[in-house]
Protein backbone atom coordinates (compact mmCIF):
# COMPACT_ATOMS: atom_id res chain seq x y z
CA UNK A 1 0.00 0.00 0.00
CA UNK A 2 1.52 3.68 -0.74
CA UNK A 3 1.90 5.60 1.85
CA UNK A 4 1.93 8.87 -0.32
CA UNK A 5 -1.01 11.49 0.24
CA UNK A 6 -5.21 11.04 0.46
CA UNK A 7 -7.65 12.49 -1.88
CA UNK A 8 -8.76 15.42 -1.06
CA UNK A 9 -12.25 14.33 0.50
CA UNK A 10 -9.78 14.12 3.86
CA UNK A 11 -8.89 18.09 3.28
CA UNK A 12 -10.94 19.22 6.47
CA UNK A 13 -9.07 16.86 9.01
CA UNK A 14 -7.88 19.18 11.81
CA UNK A 15 -4.49 17.82 13.64
CA UNK A 16 -3.87 19.93 16.62
CA UNK A 17 -0.13 20.40 17.23
CA UNK A 18 1.01 21.15 21.01
CA UNK A 19 3.94 23.44 21.90
CA UNK A 20 5.67 23.52 24.99
CA UNK A 21 8.23 25.91 26.31
CA UNK A 22 11.08 23.97 25.11
CA UNK A 23 9.50 21.95 22.21
CA UNK A 24 11.77 21.67 18.92
CA UNK A 25 9.65 19.95 16.42
CA UNK A 26 6.48 21.32 16.13
CA UNK A 27 7.04 22.82 13.02
CA UNK A 28 7.83 19.60 11.31
CA UNK A 29 5.08 18.20 12.84
CA UNK A 30 2.63 20.42 11.64
CA UNK A 31 4.00 20.22 7.95
CA UNK A 32 3.71 16.61 8.06
CA UNK A 33 0.40 16.83 8.63
CA UNK A 34 -0.18 19.68 6.11
CA UNK A 35 2.15 17.16 3.50
CA UNK A 36 -0.25 14.24 4.22
CA UNK A 37 -3.38 16.31 3.31
CA UNK A 38 -4.57 17.42 6.70
CA UNK A 39 -4.98 21.14 8.49
CA UNK A 40 -2.68 21.54 10.96
CA UNK A 41 -3.90 23.49 14.48
CA UNK A 42 -1.21 25.14 16.66
CA UNK A 43 -2.11 24.28 20.35
CA UNK A 44 -0.35 26.54 23.12
CA UNK A 45 0.17 24.19 26.74
CA UNK A 46 -1.14 26.89 28.21
CA UNK A 47 -4.29 26.77 26.85
CA UNK A 48 -6.76 23.93 28.14
CA UNK A 49 -9.27 24.42 24.75
CA UNK A 50 -7.89 21.99 22.07
CA UNK A 51 -10.08 24.17 19.37
CA UNK A 52 -12.34 21.41 18.53
CA UNK A 53 -9.40 19.33 16.43
CA UNK A 54 -9.88 16.00 15.20
CA UNK A 55 -6.44 14.49 16.59
CA UNK A 56 -2.98 15.74 18.46
CA UNK A 57 0.39 15.28 17.77
CA UNK A 58 2.59 15.87 20.89
CA UNK A 59 5.92 16.78 19.39
CA UNK A 60 9.60 15.82 20.22
CA UNK A 61 12.20 18.31 21.75
CA UNK A 62 12.84 19.24 25.47
CA UNK A 63 9.90 20.29 27.24
CA UNK A 64 11.19 22.60 30.33
CA UNK A 65 14.55 21.52 29.15
CA UNK A 66 13.84 17.87 30.22
CA UNK A 67 14.11 19.20 33.99
CA UNK A 68 12.91 16.75 36.83
CA UNK A 69 12.68 14.02 34.15
CA UNK A 70 11.35 14.01 30.41
CA UNK A 71 7.76 15.13 30.13
CA UNK A 72 7.56 15.22 33.75
CA UNK A 73 6.54 19.16 33.92
CA UNK A 74 4.72 19.04 30.76
CA UNK A 75 2.30 16.69 31.87
CA UNK A 76 0.59 19.11 34.43
CA UNK A 77 -0.13 21.77 31.48
CA UNK A 78 -3.85 22.89 30.89
CA UNK A 79 -3.86 21.59 27.77
CA UNK A 80 -2.35 17.90 28.59
CA UNK A 81 -5.68 17.35 31.13
CA UNK A 82 -7.80 18.22 28.19
CA UNK A 83 -5.66 15.98 26.02
CA UNK A 84 -6.06 13.03 28.64
CA UNK A 85 -9.72 13.25 28.52
CA UNK A 86 -10.44 13.44 24.91
CA UNK A 87 -7.66 10.55 24.08
CA UNK A 88 -9.82 8.52 26.62
CA UNK A 89 -12.63 9.23 24.55
CA UNK A 90 -11.27 7.86 21.55
CA UNK A 91 -9.41 10.81 20.06
CA UNK A 92 -5.98 10.17 17.92
CA UNK A 93 -3.27 11.20 19.24
CA UNK A 94 0.34 10.58 18.71
CA UNK A 95 3.69 10.98 20.79
CA UNK A 96 6.92 12.01 19.52
CA UNK A 97 10.21 11.25 21.34
CA UNK A 98 9.19 14.01 23.95
CA UNK A 99 5.79 13.50 23.42
CA UNK A 100 6.27 10.06 24.05
CA UNK A 101 7.68 10.47 27.02
CA UNK A 102 4.71 13.00 28.04
CA UNK A 103 2.40 10.38 27.07
CA UNK A 104 3.86 7.95 29.55
CA UNK A 105 4.31 10.70 31.91
CA UNK A 106 0.53 11.15 31.62
CA UNK A 107 0.00 7.76 32.26
CA UNK A 108 -1.65 7.48 28.73
CA UNK A 109 0.78 4.57 27.84
CA UNK A 110 2.47 2.43 30.28
CA UNK A 111 6.52 2.16 31.21
CA UNK A 112 8.99 5.04 30.98
CA UNK A 113 11.77 6.01 29.49
CA UNK A 114 15.68 6.48 30.91
CA UNK A 115 18.75 7.93 29.83
CA UNK A 116 20.25 5.91 26.77
CA UNK A 117 22.29 2.84 28.15
CA UNK A 118 25.63 4.32 26.56
CA UNK A 119 24.40 7.85 28.01
CA UNK A 120 25.21 9.18 24.86
CA UNK A 121 22.65 11.89 22.94
CA UNK A 122 22.24 9.72 19.29
CA UNK A 123 21.47 10.90 16.29
CA UNK A 124 20.68 8.56 13.11
CA UNK A 125 18.61 7.05 10.54
CA UNK A 126 16.88 4.21 12.66
CA UNK A 127 15.11 0.98 10.81
CA UNK A 128 11.82 0.23 12.64
CA UNK A 129 9.57 -2.86 11.99
CA UNK A 130 5.77 -1.85 11.99
CA UNK A 131 4.70 -4.62 14.76
CA UNK A 132 0.98 -3.52 14.76
CA UNK A 133 -0.53 -1.94 11.62
CA UNK A 134 -4.00 -1.55 13.18
CA UNK A 135 -3.76 1.53 14.63
CA UNK A 136 -5.08 5.00 13.92
CA UNK A 137 -1.68 6.08 13.19
CA UNK A 138 0.06 2.94 11.46
CA UNK A 139 -3.02 1.84 9.53
CA UNK A 140 -1.64 3.13 6.06
CA UNK A 141 1.59 0.17 7.02
CA UNK A 142 1.83 -3.23 5.83
CA UNK A 143 2.59 -5.34 9.09
CA UNK A 144 5.88 -6.16 9.87
CA UNK A 145 6.77 -3.15 7.01
CA UNK A 146 10.47 -2.02 7.38
CA UNK A 147 10.70 1.97 7.66
CA UNK A 148 13.64 4.30 8.25
CA UNK A 149 13.30 7.61 10.01
CA UNK A 150 15.35 9.76 11.88
CA UNK A 151 16.10 8.59 15.84
CA UNK A 152 17.52 11.70 18.14
CA UNK A 153 17.05 11.36 21.61
CA UNK A 154 19.19 11.48 24.95
CA UNK A 155 16.86 9.68 27.46
CA UNK A 156 15.32 7.04 24.62
CA UNK A 157 15.42 3.59 26.83
CA UNK A 158 12.44 2.29 27.01
CA UNK A 159 11.92 0.42 30.45
CA UNK A 160 8.87 -1.32 32.08
CA UNK A 161 8.57 -4.39 34.72
CA UNK A 162 8.38 -7.42 32.85
CA UNK A 163 4.63 -8.01 33.27
CA UNK A 164 4.04 -4.92 31.88
CA UNK A 165 5.98 -5.87 28.89
CA UNK A 166 4.50 -9.24 28.41
CA UNK A 167 1.11 -7.65 28.67
CA UNK A 168 2.32 -5.47 25.72
CA UNK A 169 3.75 -7.96 24.08
CA UNK A 170 0.56 -10.28 24.33
CA UNK A 171 -1.61 -7.86 23.38
CA UNK A 172 0.21 -6.57 20.33
CA UNK A 173 0.78 -3.24 21.69
CA UNK A 174 4.46 -3.12 20.70
CA UNK A 175 3.99 -0.84 17.60
CA UNK A 176 7.69 -0.71 16.56
CA UNK A 177 10.65 -2.46 17.51
CA UNK A 178 14.11 -1.38 16.22
CA UNK A 179 15.75 -3.59 13.95
CA UNK A 180 19.00 -4.20 13.16
CA UNK A 181 20.26 -2.43 16.30
CA UNK A 182 18.65 -1.31 19.82
CA UNK A 183 20.12 1.89 19.83
CA UNK A 184 19.55 2.63 23.60
CA UNK A 185 18.93 0.03 25.54
CA UNK A 186 15.43 -0.02 25.46
CA UNK A 187 13.53 -3.32 26.51
CA UNK A 188 12.94 -6.29 24.16
CA UNK A 189 14.08 -3.69 21.21
CA UNK A 190 10.98 -1.72 21.64
CA UNK A 191 10.84 1.55 20.14
CA UNK A 192 7.23 2.34 20.34
CA UNK A 193 3.93 1.28 21.90
CA UNK A 194 0.09 1.75 22.09
CA UNK A 195 -2.85 1.70 24.23
CA UNK A 196 -5.41 -1.20 24.30
CA UNK A 197 -7.52 1.10 21.99
CA UNK A 198 -5.29 1.42 19.36
CA UNK A 199 -5.51 5.78 19.29
CA UNK A 200 -2.73 6.71 21.57
CA UNK A 201 0.26 5.94 20.03
CA UNK A 202 4.21 6.68 21.58
CA UNK A 203 7.51 6.20 19.73
CA UNK A 204 10.83 7.70 20.03
CA UNK A 205 12.17 8.31 16.88
CA UNK A 206 10.80 10.98 14.81
CA UNK A 207 8.63 10.36 11.11
CA UNK A 208 7.53 14.08 11.22
CA UNK A 209 11.65 14.55 9.88
CA UNK A 210 10.95 12.02 7.24
CA UNK A 211 8.02 12.93 4.85
CA UNK A 212 9.52 14.83 2.37
CA UNK A 213 11.65 13.71 -0.76
CA UNK A 214 14.92 16.05 -0.36
CA UNK A 215 14.84 16.57 3.51
CA UNK A 216 14.51 13.10 4.49
CA UNK A 217 17.02 9.97 5.68
CA UNK A 218 18.52 8.26 2.79
CA UNK A 219 16.27 5.94 0.60
CA UNK A 220 16.03 3.81 -2.40
CA UNK A 221 15.63 6.78 -4.27
CA UNK A 222 18.97 8.00 -3.40
CA UNK A 223 20.01 10.36 -0.65
CA UNK A 224 17.44 11.69 1.49
CA UNK A 225 14.54 10.59 -0.37
CA UNK A 226 12.89 8.67 2.00
CA UNK A 227 9.58 9.52 3.31
CA UNK A 228 8.63 6.25 5.22
CA UNK A 229 7.13 9.01 7.96
CA UNK A 230 4.68 10.09 6.08
CA UNK A 231 2.04 6.80 6.58
CA UNK A 232 1.99 7.79 10.48
CA UNK A 233 -0.07 11.25 9.43
CA UNK A 234 -1.81 9.76 6.23
CA UNK A 235 -2.92 6.34 8.84
CA UNK A 236 -4.71 9.31 11.06
CA UNK A 237 -6.72 10.71 8.52
CA UNK A 238 -7.74 7.39 7.05
CA UNK A 239 -8.86 6.54 10.87
CA UNK A 240 -10.79 9.32 10.74
CA UNK A 241 -12.69 9.30 7.97
CA UNK A 242 -13.95 5.37 8.85
CA UNK A 243 -14.37 6.40 12.15
CA UNK B 1 10.91 29.30 57.21
CA UNK B 2 10.87 25.34 57.73
CA UNK B 3 12.28 23.23 55.42
CA UNK B 4 11.33 19.01 53.60
CA UNK B 5 13.97 17.21 52.24
CA UNK B 6 12.43 14.40 49.84
CA UNK B 7 14.94 11.66 47.96
CA UNK B 8 14.12 9.74 45.67
CA UNK B 9 15.90 6.57 43.42
CA UNK B 10 16.18 4.80 40.88
CA UNK B 11 14.40 1.10 41.58
CA UNK B 12 16.09 -1.67 42.09
CA UNK B 13 15.35 -3.59 38.99
CA UNK B 14 15.67 -0.38 36.66
CA UNK B 15 19.27 0.34 35.45
CA UNK B 16 21.13 3.11 36.42
CA UNK B 17 23.20 4.28 33.29
CA UNK B 18 24.14 7.23 35.48
CA UNK B 19 25.52 5.43 38.48
CA UNK B 20 26.98 2.84 36.18
CA UNK B 21 29.32 5.57 35.11
CA UNK B 22 29.77 7.01 38.38
CA UNK B 23 31.24 3.47 39.61
CA UNK B 24 33.23 3.25 36.59
CA UNK B 25 34.90 6.49 36.71
CA UNK B 26 36.26 5.91 40.60
CA UNK B 27 39.06 3.52 40.38
CA UNK B 28 40.54 6.12 37.49
CA UNK B 29 40.90 8.21 40.82
CA UNK B 30 42.33 4.97 43.33
CA UNK B 31 38.94 4.54 44.91
CA UNK B 32 39.02 0.66 44.08
CA UNK B 33 36.64 -0.50 46.69
CA UNK B 34 33.56 0.74 46.24
CA UNK B 35 32.07 -1.80 43.77
CA UNK B 36 28.54 -0.10 43.01
CA UNK B 37 27.15 3.51 42.48
CA UNK B 38 23.30 4.35 42.51
CA UNK B 39 22.50 8.32 41.35
CA UNK B 40 19.13 9.39 43.11
CA UNK B 41 17.97 12.68 43.93
CA UNK B 42 17.37 15.10 47.00
CA UNK B 43 14.55 17.69 46.61
CA UNK B 44 14.37 20.66 49.04
CA UNK B 45 10.83 22.32 49.87
CA UNK B 46 10.60 25.28 51.27
CA UNK B 47 7.36 26.51 53.78
CA UNK B 48 6.70 29.21 55.72
CA UNK B 49 6.55 28.57 59.34
CA UNK B 50 7.16 25.06 61.25
CA UNK B 51 7.17 21.52 59.47
CA UNK B 52 4.34 20.13 60.13
CA UNK B 53 2.91 16.79 60.22
CA UNK B 54 0.58 17.71 57.58
CA UNK B 55 2.96 19.59 55.49
CA UNK B 56 4.77 16.17 55.53
CA UNK B 57 1.94 14.19 54.00
CA UNK B 58 1.71 17.20 51.47
CA UNK B 59 5.40 16.92 50.67
CA UNK B 60 4.99 12.97 50.12
CA UNK B 61 1.92 13.69 47.98
CA UNK B 62 4.29 16.10 45.96
CA UNK B 63 6.72 13.29 46.30
CA UNK B 64 4.99 10.49 44.64
CA UNK B 65 2.68 12.80 41.81
CA UNK B 66 5.17 15.21 40.44
CA UNK B 67 9.04 15.01 42.19
CA UNK B 68 8.95 11.06 41.35
CA UNK B 69 7.70 8.51 38.88
CA UNK B 70 6.38 5.20 40.61
CA UNK B 71 7.33 3.34 36.97
CA UNK B 72 11.13 4.15 37.43
CA UNK B 73 11.84 5.44 41.06
CA UNK B 74 11.27 5.10 44.44
CA UNK B 75 10.70 7.59 46.95
CA UNK B 76 12.86 6.72 50.15
CA UNK B 77 12.65 9.68 51.96
CA UNK B 78 10.74 12.27 53.40
CA UNK B 79 11.78 14.14 56.12
CA UNK B 80 11.87 17.73 58.39
CA UNK B 81 15.49 19.29 57.54
CA UNK B 82 15.34 20.43 60.67
CA UNK B 83 15.89 16.71 62.81
CA UNK B 84 18.64 15.37 60.02
CA UNK B 85 21.57 15.36 61.59
CA UNK B 86 25.61 15.33 59.67
CA UNK B 87 26.70 11.95 59.70
CA UNK B 88 30.02 12.78 58.29
CA UNK B 89 31.80 16.61 59.67
CA UNK B 90 32.11 18.91 56.99
CA UNK B 91 36.11 19.75 56.85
Amino acid sequence: MSAGTLDTTLAEARIGVITFPGTLDDRDAARAVRLAGGEPVSLFHADGDLQGVDAVVLPGGFSYGDYLRAGAISRFAPAMDALVDAAKGGMPVLGICNGFQVLTEAHLLPGSMIKNEHLHFICREQVLSVENAGTAWTNRYEQGQHITIPLKNQDGQFVADEHTLDELEGEGRVAFRYVGWNPNGSRRDIAGITNAAGNVVGLMPHPEHAVEAGFGPDGPEGPRSGTDGLGFFTSVLASLVHA
Amino acid sequence: MGRVVVEVMPKPEILDPQGKAVVGALPRLGFTQFTGARQGKRFELEVDGEVTAEILADARKAAETLLSNPIIEDVVRVADASSETAEVPAR
